[in-house]
């Protein structure tokens, strides 16, 4: 048997030597163009880093184009973002230029810096995942592709946008408090399968597991099996997760949320949970194009309307949601009323509002 | 005619394409690479009935290990028997991503050798997925892997494998050593990590300023976030130089400050209200080059982020407003091994720790930490007059005596 515990490999020796000696000891940084970052340390060393685009599933051979790269121009170091991006270093000034040309060669774009759209989080989707609502990858690249010049800088915006989308309420990508975020719901209750739940399924820590206590016994004695209130069930999944007899997913009723927004940093304004701003689109494969128009209904209506360095959450703040729903044409509706737990602070408890 | 019409056409458009990859690996001398092609015929199956096509869960592993290996087995292995095992690795990542070319080809070296040749670089938590193998290959993966140095991640009610951002390695902001204190963290949590103790999952992530590029605040159940108690340090020559540039330093900078605390004092940036900042980086981030963290660095301690299951999504809150974050952390290791024990001990199956306080209270839980409370801890002291004193008695008049005048 293997040694187990181990860890992980240590970062220390993975780091490229420019880094080693300026670690934690760099001074500034400034992108020098889209994609590129140049970080300074207080020894006078350069760092440059070049930021490309990359599908999150990727294969091996893949993995080693990137290091043939490496290896030509970075003495055979790299690294990746948080979000899929590999990043070539280098701290020599005239490998930048080679670098871009061999990332393009391999058909990667170069970018994700700055006042712009960088890689998009997202989850495993129909490829992947046992809950999903709707895909992931192929919603992605649908996305992506349109949103290509803002990822490169042809196109900016008032300050950073990012994007991710989650393929179920589980939000394996942590998608609730992004600028811009799709998650995949349902709106059908489950649909027991009373033939099996019995050698599944744990009556009591199904029950147990529905937030609105939506589960109860099967009525009938004789069914060792639960039933479901269509009044009472928000479509969250977890009795699924819980129980392999109450499959939720149900392609005529799956389709997409889209949230605006959130934030993590705490730039200026604390983190915010990003809001629904549309609470339903159903799917529509392969390129979900009423999804992406309504994605660049609000990028387009924010790179117009914000204020430099406002990101989309603060900009909503400040104009107020009545205006954010006028201006991109949005419908506002009852589903965008919180009804769940602790909704009341979501209301407006003031006369304080725009026409 | 295309087997996969709807997936050549998600190979056209500028974003690199994944069906790009999984045909790629479909022809690579991966071990499973025919699963590849089955993965692409059942994608557009997928897409077809707009519906994913994998069974519920599967509980496989490898020994030694409680988790970090997840069971995928596919619906109709009869259409497609090449996926009719599929599981899923989860490899712990080297702190902030950094690779050696050497080391990148020895794990997609061992990923070919047993697998589908498939992966992700990286899944959301941060670690390396190999996505798709047999069962019988699982321990000679781990075995390979153990063999080279690498090691499995965490999945299940696991500490989930801790994440931090890029740190000092490459970015002036850090506050900590993210990456130190990721990879100490990691390497003493292997239990917790590798044999799930816990009701739920709970995870931990370092971002070294409030940027949060790992987004620990609203994603992880222990936020670490990079701050100084100290004043922010202002460089005027390198503000003249943004100046100089044509960077308008009054309207971006000086009028974005949230809270009022610098200003412009004959032409020189100023922090007139040191008492006023709350160290939020706008300016730094504006002029990387002229404002700068102060020097007495740490960082604040939040609890509670999480996704909507199941009872919505929440943001992290200040536990410990200020922490000195130096090895071998062991301020911050006491901090979680305690509450740790208590949520071990009081939350319910499948409640992460925020839950848990949002049904006893943050006061109760601070009560067990012998934390003392704080206004930093609050956005507002509550509204409503219903105070548990339990067994506290509430205040006699003498602690009242000093206001009488």
């Amino acid at each position: 048997m293997a040694i187990t515990d181990i860890g992980p490999p240590d970062f220390r020796n993975h780091l490229p030597e420019v880094i080693k000696k300026n670690y934690g000891t760099w001074k500034y940084h400034e992108i020098v163009k889209p994609g590129v970052l140049k970080h300074v340390g207080e020894s006078g060393d350069e760092l440059y880093s070049i930021r490309v685009g990359s599908a999150k599933l990727v294969c091996t051979d893949f993995i080693r184009d990137l290091c043939e790269i490496a290896d030509k121009y970075c003495d055979g170091k790299m690294r990746f973002t948080s979000r899929y991006n590999p990043e070539f270093l280098t701290d020599k000034a005239e490998n930048v230029d080679p670098i871009i040309e061999a990332a393009q060669a391999l058909g990667l774009p170069v970018g994700g810096t700055g006042r712009g759209i960088s890689n998009m989080i997202h989850t495993q989707g129909w490829i992947h995942c046992h809950t999903p609502a709707t895909d992931a990858s192929g919603l992605v690249k649908a996305i992506m592709d349109e949103l290509y010049p803002y990822f490169v800088g042809e196109k900016t915006l008032p300050n950073k946008l990012k994007l991710s989308l989650a393929c179920c309420l589980n939000m394996c990508g942590a998608i609730h408090a992004t600028d811009l975020a799709i998650v995949g719901v349902h709106t059908a209750i489950p649909a027991v399968n009373d033939e099996t739940f019995n050698a599944q399924c744990e009556t009591p820590t199904t029950m147990a597991g529905c937030p609105t206590g939506a589960i109860r016994r099967h009525p009938d004695k004789e069914i060792k099996s639960v039933v479901v209130s269509e009044e009472k069930c928000m479509y969250c999944g977890n009795c699924y997760t819980i129980c392999p007899s109450m499959p939720i997913a149900n392609p005529e009723r799956d389709g997409v949320i889209i949230y605006v927004g959130g934030k993590c940093a705490n730039v200026r304004t604390p983190s915010m949970l990003s809001r629904v701003a549309v609470p339903f689109i159903p799917n529509n494969p392969p390129r979900w194009p009423e999804v992406v128009g309504v994605l660049k209904t609000i990028i387009e209506t924010y790179a117009a309307d914000a204020r430099t360095p406002e990101r989309v959450g603060e900009w909503i703040l400040r104009i107020g949601y009545e205006k954010f729903f006028e201006r991109t044409g949005l419908p506002f509706t009852g589903q965008c009323i919180d009804d769940f737990e602790a909704s009341r602070e979501t209301l407006r408890a003031s006369t304080q509002f725009k026409w | 005619m295309s087997e996969t019409p709807m997936m050549d056409e998600l190979e056209k458009g500028p974003w690199p394409s994944f069906v790009t990859q999984i045909k790629r690996a479909g022809e690579s001398k991966a071990l499973m690479a025919e699963s590849s092609k089955d993965l692409l015929r059942q994608q557009e199956t997928a897409f077809t009935e707009k519906q994913g096509l994998w069974k519920h869960g599967g509980i496989v592993g490898v020994k030694g290990y409680g988790g970090g290996v997840i069971g995928r087995y596919h619906m109709r292995p009869e259409d497609y028997p090449g996926l009719e095992h599929f599981h899923t690795m989860r490899i712990n990542h080297p702190c902030g991503w950094f690779y050696t070319t050497d080391k990148l080809r020895e794990v997609c070296d061992i990923w070919d050798k047993h697998g589908s040749g498939l992966t992700n670089f990286h899944g959301s938590t941060g670690d390396i997925i190999f996505l798709g193998t047999n069962t019988e290959h699982l321990q000679p993966i781990a075995d390979d892997l153990s063999e080279k140095g690498w090691d499995i991640g965490s999945s299940g009610s696991a500490l989930r494998t801790p994440t931090g951002c890029v740190g000092p390695a490459r970015c002036e902001y850090a506050c900590f050593d993210t990456l130190d204190f990721i990879h100490d963290v990691t390497n003493t949590f292997q239990d917790e990590l590798h044999r799930p103790p816990f009701p739920y999952k709970t995870k931990i992530k370092a971002s070294g300023c409030c940027n949060d590029c790992v987004a620990a605040m609203g994603r992880s159940d222990t936020a670490v976030i990079g701050t100084w108690r100290d004043e922010l340090r202002i460089d005027n020559d390198a503000v003249k130089e943004y100046m100089d540039s044509g960077m308008d330093v009054q309207s971006l900078v000086v009028d974005n400050c949230p809270t009022d605390a610098i200003e412009m004092v004959n032409g020189k940036l100023e922090l007139v209200r040191a008492e006023d900042c709350t160290r939020c980086m706008h300016c730094i981030n504006m002029m990387p080059k002229a404002v700068r963290p102060g020097v007495n660095k740490g960082a604040t301690i939040l609890c509670g982020a999480k996704a909507p299951v199941l009872h919505g999504a929440v943001l992290s809150t200040v536990i410990i407003p200020f922490m000195k974050m130096e090895p071998p952390y062991t301020e911050f290791k006491e901090y979680w091994e305690k509450a740790m024990d208590w949520w071990d001990e009081n939350g319910k199956v499948r409640e992460r720790i925020s839950e848990l306080i949002d049904r006893v209270g943050l006061d109760t839980f601070l009560k067990h930490m012998e934390i003392k409370p704080v206004p930093q801890m609050v956005k507002t002291p509550r509204a409503n007059p219903y105070i548990f004193w339990r067994e506290e008695a509430p205040p006699g008049l003498d602690e009242f005596k000093k206001y009488i005048h």
